[in-house]
């Protein structure tokens, strides 16, 4: 091969044209023809194989087919697709299977088994970070903890309205909660409501009108306004009622850390008292399995405030 | 070819029947061969006892992501040593490129010494290179058959132990055999061990030096590498063509004073050199893309030499500086010297690296969504996830703690955790903190794993930061 280039003038094709001008042949390897009729064959077997060719409105199918399962838990058998192939991955693939034995032992398990066991732990909690997103992410924010106060309650903090232990959670979850606030415009006068948001706000500490705050005291606790039988004498709040702990420094209905004066924080206070509260958190047994409330719950459980 | 009347648009390959040779190099290369194929074939029967994990010597356990190498073991995030070593292998091709030219190509691609093992195969079946060249010429029948049949099933055995054992690596060896054989290895492994055996026997075999030649890029930037220093084999022009070129061996050509009185230069033109050729190149013409350095004509010529009686080195290493008349190649030069003070960093910091290799992970990073939350009792909370990785190969008990940060509380679901040999975990960190001033900064913290103090560790630490809203 080498002498060819070495010691000889490159060959020509022979051909001339205008009377002096040639063609160079450098010849190419004949492996390299042989590889291009290679991946010709290729091409054939391949659009033999899977789907290749536009016919009409629709395509050549290809003899290669994918089996899955559908909804109803029936065999199909599709020609070959990748979405077929996700599906039969995500059902029966490696890694599917494996998560599944986890999953098992997981549903299994008791609530106190899977905080006992930090493998456990981690397995729910990366498995319903995906749940959460899907189903919970739309209301309560991606990390479970909304941009706004006022229409859906953080998540992340430690206060809770209905309850933080295992048990009010999956309760929540499985059969949702409906949270009510009576409006109290036309039961209270304006000074009355004045007086009544200048008691909640001293409840945690904000500074307001003594002699105000003590009379919203009285109205508190008095028949006429009735606070107390849901957010108690102490002011503390009934998971039972789902009402808000007034004593701490956490406020999932009224603005208040938004609030930039001591008067706009009583307008916002006011407000509420006057419009009332009217919430819903949808029940999810009929959209959730058991096992994946069980997950949430050991999510959000985990969130940052179970109790 | 020069026929203008046939014009050939396709070369077809021309076979090359290298003759077989002895001589130093030869030895020196079966010496080398020896050595890889012993390593690479025996490597994965190799058996290592550890406290957890697989009981072979060197396995790169892909479904678990470690690779066991004898006492040391890898790690995902170890993953940048394979950048470091990489780094080495190339600076080592330059360093020894440089000096000595393609000495990578001549003695240690697997290329090379697969084609050797293949080339001897041929040999051995059907004899030395004349009678392959006859029996290649020869019409077809069945003695032909036979002799070409059973070379070709001996390369293919040759080609599937190759593909067999590398598949050995990535699992353990002795089940795999049984396993690959009773038809219950993995898909991977038929896929894996059918491609290598394809490849190896249609490149050994069948391609050759076409994929020095044409294929391989290691071939083409090597010749970046070299200068007027670098170690080339070459044919020395003025000794063996004279004034008036080679001549055979003629009647009165026998003696070099007899030659040098005719002006006839030391080479006889016996053509061994071309014979002994795996590329089938003809050195006498010079320095070639298709030379892989392997020096093979060396010790040809050195053989006829010897059996002449006259002084060896007629083909031989040399330089172009030499050729040209210099005293000798210049070896250390400034490029050479580079070459080698990078490799030698790249070494002590991959060597550093291992030998640092931490017993325990552990990697602290801050949710960002939500970034803080308020609590019921004021104060500010962020939230970590915490990875840790056990890889001291016992159980390992780890505490958690924080530092750094005033007024600060660390709440975790697992404050203390047990890891079993080579577990990793996910675990959730609350850090609660009453700040002084609410100016809407990161603070820095440091979140700290200590060991159980029986195991001896140090502690390890992770800096993070908490952040403090406004306000």
């Amino acid at each position: 091969m080498a002498d060819q280039t070495q010691d000889k003038a490159v060959q020509t094709t022979g051909h001339a044209w205008d009377g002096d001008l040639q063609e160079f042949n450098n010849p190419l390897p004949t492996w390299w023809l042989w590889t291009f009729y290679a991946t010709i064959v290729f091409a054939a077997i391949y659009w033999i194989m899977y789907p290749a060719w536009p016919v009409g409105t629709s395509y050549t199918k290809g003899l290669a087919t994918t089996t899955y399962q559908d909804k109803d838990g029936n065999e199909v058998t599709t020609g070959w697709n990748t979405r077929a192939e996700l599906i039969r991955d995500m059902q029966s693939g490696a890694s599917a299977l494996k998560q599944k034995a986890y999953l098992e032992k997981v549903s299994a398990a008791s609530y106190e088994e899977i905080a006992a066991d930090p493998d456990m732990t981690a397995f729910t909690q990366s498995m319903a970070k995906v749940l959460f997103a899907d189903n919970c992410a739309g209301c309560h924010g991606t990390g479970g903890a909304p941009a706004l106060i006022g229409n859906y309650p953080n998540l992340r903090d430690d206060d809770w309205l209905w309850g933080g232990s295992i048990e009010r959670i999956q309760e929540t979850l499985v059969h949702g909660r409906l949270g009510y606030m009576p409006p109290f415009k036309g039961v209270l006068d304006e000074t009355q409501t004045r007086q009544l948001a200048s008691y909640v706000l001293s409840l945690s500490g904000n500074s307001v009108d003594a002699a105000d705050a003590q009379a919203g005291k009285a109205l508190f606790e008095s028949e006429t306004a009735g606070c107390y039988y849901c957010h108690t004498k102490d002011a503390t709040g009934l998971y039972s009622q789902g009402a808000a702990n007034l004593t701490d420094q956490i406020w999932t209905v009224a603005d208040v850390p938004g609030a930039t004066t001591d008067e706009q924080k009583l307008k916002r206070v006011e407000q509420i008292i006057t419009a009332g509260v009217q919430r819903v958190m949808p029940g999810w047994s009929d959209r959730l399995s058991e096992d994946e409330i069980k997950l949430l719950t050991v999510y959000v459980h985990g969130l940052g405030g179970g109790q | 070819m020069s026929d203008d009347s046939e014009v050939q648009l396709y070369a077809p390959r021309q076979s090359i029947f290298p003759r077989s040779v002895q001589g130093r190099f030869r030895n020196l290369k079966w010496g080398v061969l020896a050595l890889a194929y012993g390593v690479y074939f025996l490597l994965p029967w190799l058996r290592w006892e550890r406290e957890s994990g697989p009981g072979q010597a060197v396995l790169f356990d892909l479904v678990g992501r470690k690779f066991y190498i004898f006492d040391l073991v890898v790690y995902p995030q170890d993953i940048f040593w394979l950048a470091g070593i990489l780094m080495i292998f190339a600076y080592l091709l330059f360093f020894v490129t440089g000096i000595g030219g393609r000495v990578f190509c001549g003695y240690f691609c697997f290329q090379t010494l697969w084609t050797d093992v293949f080339i001897q195969i041929e040999r051995l079946v059907q004899g030395e290179r004349p009678a392959r060249i006859r029996l290649s010429k020869q019409p077809w029948n069945a003695a032909k058959v036979l002799r070409i049949g059973v070379t070709h099933l001996l390369w293919l055995l040759v080609a599937f132990i190759t593909g067999l054992t590398f598949v050995l690596y990535w699992d353990d060896a002795p089940r795999l055999v049984i396993d690959f054989f009773t038809g219950q290895a993995p898909f991977a492994a038929y896929a894996t061990a059918l491609f290598l055996t394809t490849t190896t026997y249609v490149m050994a075999g069948i391609a050759r030096e076409q994929v020095c030649t044409y294929m391989c890029p290691y071939a083409r930037f090597q010749s970046v590498m070299f200068d007027r220093d670098t170690l080339i084999v070459s044919y020395d022009q003025a000794r063996g063509e004279g004034e008036n070129g080679r001549s055979r061996l003629g009647r009165d050509l026998k003696t070099r004073e007899a030659r040098a009185e005719a002006g006839v230069g030391d080479c006889i033109d016996c053509g061994y050199c071309v014979q002994v050729c795996p590329t089938g190149i003809d050195i006498r013409n010079g320095l070639q893309i298709q030379c892989i350095s392997c020096a093979l004509c060396i010790d040809a010529c050195d053989t006829i030499m010897d059996s002449l009686g006259w002084e060896r080195g007629l083909v031989g290493y040399t330089s172009e500086r030499v050729e040209e008349g210099g005293e000798k190649a210049n070896t250390l030069r400034p490029k050479v010297i580079g070459y080698l003070a990078v490799l030698l960093v790249a070494v002590s910091l991959l060597v550093w690296s291992i030998g640092n290799q931490a017993p325990f992970d552990l990697s602290v990073s801050q949710v960002r969504q939500p970034i803080f939350v308020r609590l019921s009792d004021g104060r500010i909370e962020n939230s970590y996830e915490i990875k840790v990785n056990n890889k001291t190969g016992h159980s390992l008990r780890l505490n958690f703690s924080i530092e750094g940060l005033p007024n600060a509380e660390l709440a975790m679901e697992f404050p203390q955790v047990t890891l079993r040999p080579e577990q990793r975990l996910r675990l959730n960190a609350h850090i609660k903190a009453e700040p002084r001033v609410r100016d809407g900064h990161t603070h820095p913290v440091r979140l700290i794993a200590t060991p159980d103090t029986d195991s001896g560790l140090p502690p390890l630490a992770h800096e993070t930061i908490f952040y403090v809203p406004k306000g």
